[in-house]
């Protein structure tokens, strides 16, 4: 039973439950951090930007909000949502409630193919960071499910939890040690973004410039996501019983593995690889709204962004002074919830 | 509806699976494929759903060919109740059976009334109507294999594969499912491995290698002269006062 129906709701309440709480949050990450700004002078900062008349704001404060905070707090939403929805994907086209991008070495391909192309000088922008992350996810995902299908032979209708599992360590590893490598040998500190920063993402150098690269592929993700919430839901009792029901099952892969690379690729390139969001979120989810894609697509991406959101704010003020890699805050939260999934999991296969 | 095969023939891997079959069914009657392991029954049903294209030949329904035919428009023609779908998600046995709807939404037409009308009847014809709040993966071998004829009974087709139905149920779920079969006035195509269940079909055809043996009435194919050389067994045929067919028994062949 889910929670929306165990308290008699009408599964549309969490989803305007979310959009309240994203608003909030948002509001919070602009307030939170080394310097606290009162709600009145964000208010006015936000009246100034969008041309009404508002109190005076010194520039300082107007630049910590708008050209630091906001832009920050957007790229956490659209990266959150991103990383979320392609968990939802991943989960439901393996059906495998273990495959998140992070654990399925996705986001270390995407890593290792963003530092291939701006080390080996095909240029540093957001596009070609993208370019070379799109294709390092491909890559990293074609490598693990074929390694995983390979460690348990033919006929297998579903991998398994562990042969996936273990396929996603070596391909992480391997595109970790590769991006490592890389970031070792050109030695120029400048020029590539430090090893931690790929390893465990990192949000303090998001300014606007990702906000108009991030955002909209979200969006655009979370649209066409949407569009195949139906197929999505047909793929629950495997790839026959979907394909019995009218669902072009090879073409719907293609698609939603696409889309799950390309968001991943977009989430790396702007803030390097967050862990554990794709596979806390959706599980969290659908204990809130139950296992329709319907639901489970629009409430991931709301709650994916919340969840990133507030990890930020935890690992902006969590040391004083310093600020943590978002990384470290997803995975204290996300590890144990990855342990009790798993326990979970295999019992629900055990029984 | 009528279903045709025609000189179809299939291979995987560069190894014969299926080679020339020929048999078609009346609408409204039931077809049961018998054979060995491996014999080709299940390649053959996925042939007929469309699953897998046939080398050679084809199959059609109707008036159509089967693979003129788009993934959806198949679907709202042809039912598959495949072997041991299973699901990790934590779905309801409502859910489930809605999920047969889904060749007849799209986005321009959602999940309406009449679509629940029919939800609620295929709950009904199944027996499930009561559990219908269950979660799918707290249910029972029959019970979940009564959810997945419910989910094809919600899907309306006009013809419905079965691969081996029967298996892993216990004698009264075997026989409720035959009983539920005998009583479709669609057409039905299943893969069968009891063969006294073959019995209460209109038509029996038994494969073995891949090719098709014996197709005829079940009085004429099961038959220990037919069945013995096939399944390298010796094969007893009895009857029973309460039975209206003959009864198969099976023992060690005498050849071996």
């Amino acid at each position: 039973m889910t929670l929306a129906k165990f308290c008699g709701f009408k599964p549309a309440v969490p989803i305007i439950g979310g959009v309240v709480l994203l608003v909030a949050t948002l509001g919070l990450a602009l307030v939170v951090g080394e310097t606290k700004i009162p709600l009145d002078i964000i208010w006015a900062v936000l009246r100034i930007e969008a041309g009404y008349p508002a109190p005076e704001v010194s520039s300082i404060d107007h630049g910590i909000v708008w050209s630091y905070r906001l832009p920050r707090a957007i790229v956490a939403l659209a990266c959150g949502a991103s990383l979320a929805l392609s968990g939802v994907v991943l989960q439901a086209l393996l059906r495998n409630p273990l495959a998140d991008p992070y654990i399925l070495g996705l986001s270390a391909g995407s890593s290792a193919g963003a530092v291939a192309v701006s080390i080996l000088g095909f240029g540093s922008g957001t596009l070609s960071l993208s370019g070379g992350a799109f294709i390092g996810a491909f890559f990293a995902f074609g490598f693990v499910v074929l390694l995983a299908r390979l460690s348990q032979g033919n006929g297998a209708r579903a991998t398994s939890s562990l042969a996936l599992l273990l396929a996603g360590v070596a391909g992480a590893q391997l595109f970790h040690a590769i991006t490592a490598l890389i970031i070792a040998k050109s030695a120029d500190a400048n020029q590539a973004r430090g090893i931690m920063f790929w390893m465990m993402g990192n949000l303090s150098g998001s300014r606007w410039s990702d906000v108009y690269w991030s955002a909209p592929i979200a969006l655009f993700g979370s649209l066409a996501i949407f569009a195949y919430s139906r197929a999505l839901d047909a793929m629950a009792f495997g790839r026959e019983a979907a394909q019995s029901m009218g669902i072009r099952t090879s073409w719907v892969m293609v698609i939603l593995v696409s889309i799950t690379a390309l968001l991943t690729a977009v989430v790396v390139s702007v803030t390097g690889a967050i862990g554990f969001v794709g596979l806390v979120v959706p599980h969290a989810v659908r204990f809130l709204v139950g296992s329709r894609h319907f639901l489970l697509i629009p409430g991931a991406a709301l709650a994916g962004g919340v969840f990133l959101i507030v990890a930020d704010i935890i690992a902006r003020i969590l040391i004083t002074g310093q600020s943590l890699p978002i990384g470290v805050v997803t995975a204290l939260v996300g590890a144990p919830a990855f342990a009790i999934i798993l326990v979970r999991s295999s019992r629900a296969r055990s029984s | 509806m009528r279903v045709q095969v025609d000189h179809v023939s299939k291979s995987i891997q560069g190894k014969s699976v299926l080679s020339d079959i020929s048999l078609s069914i009346e609408s409204g009657q039931s077809l049961a494929l018998i054979g060995p392991n491996g014999s080709g029954k299940s390649t053959l049903l996925q042939v007929i759903s469309g699953f897998l294209r046939a080398d050679a030949g084809q199959v059609s329904i109707g008036d159509e060919q089967i693979c003129s035919l788009s993934a959806r428009k198949r679907a709202q023609h042809l039912g598959f109740v495949s072997q041991d779908a299973s699901t990790t998600d934590a779905i309801t046995v409502h859910d489930a059976v809605k999920l047969g709807r889904t060749p007849w939404l799209s986005l321009l037409s959602p999940f309406g009334e009449r679509d629940e009308q029919i939800v609620q009847s295929a709950l009904r014809e199944a027996v499930m109507n009561d559990d219908r709040a269950k979660r799918f993966n707290t249910l029972s071998g029959g019970e979940k294999q009564r959810v997945h004829i419910a989910r094809v009974l919600a899907q309306t087709p006009k013809v419905f594969l079965l691969d081996e139905p029967t298996n892993h149920l216990d004698i009264r779920h075997q026989i409720a499912i035959m009983d539920w079969i005998m009583q479709q006035k669609s057409t039905v195509i299943l893969a069968l491995h009891d063969l006294n269940h073959a019995f209460v079909c209109d038509r029996v055809a038994l494969l073995s290698n891949g090719k098709l043996v014996a197709f005829g009435f079940p009085n004429d194919v099961l038959t220990p002269s037919v069945i013995e050389p096939i399944f390298q067994v010796t094969v007893y045929q009895t009857t029973s006062d309460q039975l209206d067919h003959p009864i198969l028994t099976f023992a060690k062949s005498k050849n071996a």
